[in-house]
């Protein structure tokens, strides 16, 4: 690839849940405001802009990252889902998305998006994921609302319904 | 928070990098995961006029063994290489230090030379790296050059690397059977930067203690094989010798207590799992 040039924007190919798209994106646009303000997706948030708070939690390659810690142009060519792949349709939440809704792991729900991307990655990666994975994986988010014990309670419900659902007969 | 603008560069080769570089001088800066560099941009601490984003280089991605000796190409993130499937067996200090490291989802992005590359004094990968004697790979247009990790720390994010150079590779030593490995850290929360970290290395040689958080740079101390109830004196010793500081964090004399008690109980575990 050539060099790009700072005053321009470039194209960027990458697949968005699912579906390829083309953006368009200056070299120093982060991948949270290509998401937010050139795709229209505001479900990722935004809170500090320097990795500590985790409300930009996406996913690239199927691991959870930090879309304010990665440049627009390193997802050229990559796998990127967001909060919004997750419910199936309009009207339904993920088995997720319903325990967090069931056990009250949101308040104010703007850590959440970030959160449900990390452990929607580590429900698919290690379906026996106990407590202790579990909050490993939340020590990479910041929530000022629940205290977390609601948030582990509806991860270990949902990975208990996942397990039922994939052993029929266990 | 948002980056002042630069130029970016992709490049197919490395040597298109090095060249990169090598014009760009003081103006370039590498790329890897990100996870110490963007949030520099993002606060403006950094101004970079190029950034070179070497990502995209098979020729980096590589985990190798040869010999005695486990080489870490510049494109491995540090998860891929937590993941490895030798890493508990060849590099059991690493598999101990890994879950200190930042977050998941900070060690999905980051790599490993990044980290050295970075030189935090609190990080685990430079203190790893420094405590079992391990060694740096070099690389500019014009020269290849293989350091000492212990000479490649110079001081508080300062290192050896030289203008339009980059780091190729790092290199740790195999652990060898009968030698025992601890790994202890004290933080604010988990995954913060350490406030100190000890790595301990017992073999037939004696012991070797290495400490992070203190000093400017991660330090590294050759002890005999001592007892148990001798260690108290050899790390007063140590904890002095080192020029703690006082920050927001802690005090300079709290970090000199950890030295001592940290430290006493990294020795000891990695004497215990020698035997
Ligand atoms: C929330 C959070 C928590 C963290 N906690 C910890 C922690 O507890 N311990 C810890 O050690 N780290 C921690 N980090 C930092 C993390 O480990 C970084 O990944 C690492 O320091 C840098 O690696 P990188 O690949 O992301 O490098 P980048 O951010 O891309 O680069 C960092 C610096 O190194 C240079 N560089 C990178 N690669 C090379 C190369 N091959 N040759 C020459 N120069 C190069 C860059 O130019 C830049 O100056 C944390 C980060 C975040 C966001
Ligand atoms: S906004 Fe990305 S981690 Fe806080
Ligand atoms: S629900 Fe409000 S910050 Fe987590």
């Amino acid at each position: 690839m050539p060099r790009m040039n700072a005053a321009q924007r470039h194209v960027v190919d990458f697949t968005l849940n699912g579906q390829k798209i083309r953006a368009e994106a200056e070299n120093r646009m982060l991948l949270s405001d290509l998401l937010r303000h050139e795709v229209g997706l505001t479900g990722t948030h935004v809170g500090c802009e320097h990795g500590v708070c985790g409300a930009c939690t996406v996913q690239i390659d199927g691991k959870p990252a930090r879309a304010c810690l990665t440049l627009a142009q390193q997802v050229r060519g990559s796998d990127v889902r967001t909060v919004e792949a997750l419910a199936p349709g309009a009207a339904e939440l993920s088995p997720l998305q319903a325990a967090f809704r069931r056990h009250h792991g949101l308040q104010c729900g703007f850590c959440t998006p970030g959160i449900l991307m990390s452990l929607d990655a580590l429900l698919r990666e290690q379906p026996d994921a106990g407590r202790e994975e579990i909050r490993e994986h939340l020590s990479g988010h910041l929530c000022r609302c629940t205290g977390y014990a609601t948030i582990v309670e509806a991860a270990l419900a949902a990975a208990e319904e996942q397990r039922k659902e994939e052993t029929p007969n266990a | 928070m948002k980056p002042a603008s630069f130029d970016f560069l992709c490049p197919d080769t490395l040597e298109e990098a090095l060249a990169a570089l090598a014009e760009g001088g003081g103006e370039a800066r590498v790329i890897a995961g990100g996870q110490s560099l963007v949030p520099m941009l993002n606060m403006r601490l950094a101004r970079p006029g190029l950034l070179v984003d070497i990502m995209r280089l098979e020729a980096l991605r590589r985990i190798e063994t040869s010999g005695e000796e486990i080489t870490v190409g510049a494109g491995v993130r540090q998860a891929e290489l937590e993941a490895w499937t030798n890493l508990s067996r060849d590099l059991p200090l690493l598999a101990a230090a890994f879950p200190w490291l930042g977050h998941v989802q900070t060690r999905a992005r980051g790599t490993v030379c990044g980290s050295v590359a970075h030189a935090d004094p609190s990080a685990e990968l430079p203190l790893s790296l420094v405590t079992l004697g391990g060694a740096v790979s070099l690389r500019s247009r014009k020269q290849k050059r293989k350091v000492k990790a212990d000479d490649f720390f110079i001081g508080m994010m300062a290192t050896d690397l030289a203008e339009g150079e980059m780091i190729e590779a790092v290199h740790f030593p195999k652990a060898r059977p009968g030698s025992g490995y601890a790994f202890r850290e004290i933080g604010r929360r988990h995954g913060d930067f350490a406030i100190v970290a000890c790595a301990a290395v017992a073999d037939d040689k004696g012991l070797r203690l290495g400490i992070a958080g203190v000093d400017d740079r991660p330090r590294v101390f050759a002890l005999p094989a001592l007892n148990d109830d001798q260690f108290d004196d050899a790390l007063n010793d140590i904890a002095w010798s080192l020029n703690a500081r006082d920050d927001i964090h802690a005090s300079a004399r709290y970090r000199r207590e950890l030295v001592r008690n940290l430290g006493r109980e990294t020795l000891k575990e990695a004497s215990r799992c020698r035997a």
